[in-house]
């Protein structure tokens, strides 16, 4: 078990290694630089090599990445060109949002998607199959961005039920510690924050999870419908055994297998941002402030983010791997 | 009065646009107390399909049709409610199947599938269900008893596998256990185990056998009463001594003809009956058997044969069966004519295989799991 968390850690050293690269060349090769962000058309050419030279940009490239290297190993992302911060500052401000957003919307996608899954395949060829089949196509084409329009306009702009924009009401004073705003209203206490910080994450989180939902559904469903049919379905029937007990511990807990691979997938692709959800909602999480970063060449910040958020795709799907090797007992991890 | 008396079960599964198949068709045997009964007949004759509707355990599908009657301990199991069927399931019913290892759930451990019946039947939950689950592997053969409860079923051998299940069979001492092809997927060495086992453990606790097979030669060892099944049909039913020693239908002396001996002498072939399970006359139109047999004459076809019953409560269904050699002839008891519903086809599909009728699958497909 140790070793092979281990092995997995250490196979993300070549993988970072080799997306530095790509990310690399594909970034100078973008038209325009930070400069350009900076100076708009009007900037004289003078000007522009002075940025360039400032910003470091003038050197040849393999300097470049050589240094970039140099301050990666010692952990060190360097400075966002447009705000003038610390990339890891900024990190640390912006990922938790992402994170508390991603977990709303797995949360919103298994609790529902999984039950619904389950009494689709149960009902099979009825109502309730064919509405929930339906509804999943739906849910996937429905673009995520018209989704969360139409959630603000109906539950927040014209009920007034829930929020419209940010993480949390700034009147309320919250006092910040992890960042995490769900989080820290609980550890300090402060009740009304916790649940004005929860109460601003039900609409993005809504819109999120539409895609989830349906893929769990779609995934529970098939696999329920298979394990429906396993010979050791037919032999806890044969035992006598109450039909609780054969759907839980017979039909669910076999038809889960193929359903937990794929939370992880869908759980390491929601934290890698949600830009358009967050700018519908005017969410601070990474989505939005990657959008920005790519338009005003912001090398920097783009590097940084995306290699952390490659750590933490693999490391989610490490933690996968474990939960499916203790549901799974034929998985042994080595 | 018999333990478990079927009487005309039959079983039909009706398709989009295609006449019915009929794969248990008005088949009758019956079981007493603490008796072995072999049910025998070729693969897809419907012998996994009637132990399925005695249990109540057929795929719920649309298009299923029941008849008959199934009485155990005076109580209809085609009647009764979902409740009370899983009451007597795994109590006083318990069942076996072909394929161990697809028969146990791989993700649970096989300890909490023993007490599962346990706890399900005889309300025995903790140390005391453990402590019965391991003197219940033990008594099925299987060595260091309380490791095994903590294993899953990948880490067992095959033949480990079926003694557990048989394990979880026996936990309620049930009046009877059917056990369908149970040494069929298993090592030859090992199937002789694995009958020998359950043998002992019928004799030791009187439970009533209903062994499946394909093979005569399982039954021979074991049985007491036989009935061999031809196209969703009970085609002979005897005693064992005399199934063995005289055999009446045509199509049951085939199957003795390819019964390996070990007195056979070297060289001497085996005599399979000719054509193939696929090769059958609906009932309606005649006996089934006909397009195969060798003592086919003219009125075997026309409408289904008449079953015979002998003074020695054997039976048979034929018009023309193979003679009693040097037998002062027999005491017919009662010809009850035979009946067959017209308008169905009967399903003789070897699983696996292409399907024995046009547009008919072995299982249904499940087009939409995607
Ligand atoms: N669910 C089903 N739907 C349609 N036909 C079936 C189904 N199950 C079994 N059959 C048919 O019933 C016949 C008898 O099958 P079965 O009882 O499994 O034979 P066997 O004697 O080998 O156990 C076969 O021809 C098979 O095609
Ligand atoms: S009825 Fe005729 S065809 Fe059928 S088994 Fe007897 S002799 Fe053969
Ligand atoms: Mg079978």
């Amino acid at each position: 078990m140790i070793r092979f968390i281990v092995r997995r850690l250490l196979q993300l050293i070549p993988t970072l290694f080799g997306l530095s690269i790509l990310l690399f060349i594909w970034l100078r090769r973008l038209p325009g630089g930070p400069e350009t962000a900076i100076l708009g058309e009007r900037g004289t050419p003078e000007m522009r090599a002075a940025i360039r030279q400032n910003l470091g940009l003038d050197e040849p490239i393999l300097i470049q990445y050589g240094r970039f290297i140099r301050r990666m190993v010692r952990l060190d992302l360097g400075t966002s060109i447009s705000t003038k911060r610390e990339v890891t500052t900024e990190f640390l401000q912006r990922f938790p949002g992402t994170v508390e957003l991603t977990i709303t919307a797995m949360v919103i996608a298994i609790g529902i998607g999984i039950p619904l899954g389950y009494l689709a395949a149960r009902r099979r060829g009825r109502f309730l199959d064919h509405a929930s089949v339906g509804g999943s196509l739906i849910g996937i084409c429905i673009p995520v961005f018209f989704l969360a329009y139409i959630l603000k306009a109906i539950f927040s702009e014209n009920l007034g039920w829930f929020p419209s924009s940010g993480r949390q009401d700034p009147t309320l004073g919250a006092t910040r510690i992890t960042n995490f705003f769900v989080l820290d209203g609980l550890m300090t206490r402060e009740w009304d924050a916790a649940a004005d910080a929860i109460w601003h994450l039900v609409l993005p989180g809504m819109a999120l999870a539409s895609i989830p939902l349906a893929i769990i559904v779609r995934i529970t469903r098939a696999s329920v419908l298979e394990v429906l049919n396993e010979d050791f379905v037919r032999t806890a029937e044969a035992k006598g055994l109450t039909e609780n007990v054969v759907r839980r511990r017979h039909v669910l807990r076999n038809a889960m297998l193929p359903v937990a691979t794929s939370i992880g997938l869908l759980t390491g692709g929601l934290l890698s941002g949600a830009v358009l959800t967050e700018t519908v909602f005017a969410f601070s999480g990474i989505g939005a402030f990657l959008a920005d970063s790519i338009s005003q060449r912001d090398y920097p910040v783009l590097m940084g983010f995306i290699m952390i958020i490659a750590v933490v795709y693999v490391l989610v799907n490490l933690i996968v791997d474990l939960s499916y090797s203790l549901i799974d007992p034929r998985v042994r991890v080595r | 009065m018999a333990l478990l008396d079927v009487e005309e079960l039959s079983v039909t599964f009706a398709r989009r646009n295609q006449r019915p198949v009929r794969a248990v068709d008005g088949v009758s045997f019956s079981v007493d107390a603490g008796e072995v009964v072999g049910l025998v007949g070729e693969s897809g004759c419907g012998k996994s399909v009637t132990s399925l509707a005695i249990m109540g355990l057929l795929p719920k599908q649309p298009g299923l049709t029941v008849g008959g009657k199934a009485v155990f301990d005076g109580t209809d199991l085609l009647k009764i409610d979902d409740r009370s069927r899983r009451d007597i399931r795994g109590r006083d019913i318990a069942m076996i199947f072909q394929d161990p290892l697809s028969s146990l759930n791989p993700v649970v451990p096989i300890g909490i599938q023993v007490t599962e019946v346990l706890t399900r039947h005889r309300g025995m939950k903790g140390e005391a269900a453990a402590k019965e689950a391991a003197q219940l592997l033990d008594r099925v053969g299987i060595p260091d008893p309380k490791r095994r409860l903590k294993e899953y079923p990948h880490q067992l051998s095959g033949g480990m596998r079926q003694r557990a299940l048989i394990a979880m069979a026996v936990a309620c001492q049930p009046r009877l256990l059917i056990a369908d092809e149970p040494t069929t997927a298993l090592d030859v060495t090992i199937q002789a185990q694995i009958l020998e086992l359950l043998k002992d453990l019928v004799r030791d606790s009187g439970t009533a056998l209903v062994m499946i097979t394909h093979d005569l030669g399982v039954v021979a060892g074991m049985c007491d009463t036989i009935n061999v099944l031809y196209g969703g049909r009970v085609v002979e039913t005897a005693r064992r001594r005399p199934l063995f020693r005289q055999p009446r239908h045509p199509y049951t002396v085939g199957l003795l003809g390819s019964v390996p001996r070990l007195d056979a002498g070297r060289g001497e072939r085996l005599n399979p009956i000719p054509g193939s399970v696929r090769d059958l006359l609906p009932w309606p139109d005649g006996c089934a058997f006909a397009p195969r047999c060798t003592r086919r004459i003219d009125s075997c076809v026309g409408e289904p044969p008449a079953l015979v019953v002998t003074h020695d409560s054997r039976g048979y269904r034929c018009v023309n069966p193979a003679p009693l050699p040097g037998a002062p002839g027999e005491e017919v008891r009662e010809v009850v004519p035979g009946s067959a519903t017209p308008g169905s086809v009967p399903a003789q599909a070897v699983p696996d295989d292409p399907p024995a009728v046009p547009g008919l699958a072995a299982t249904p497909s499940e087009e939409d799991v995607a």
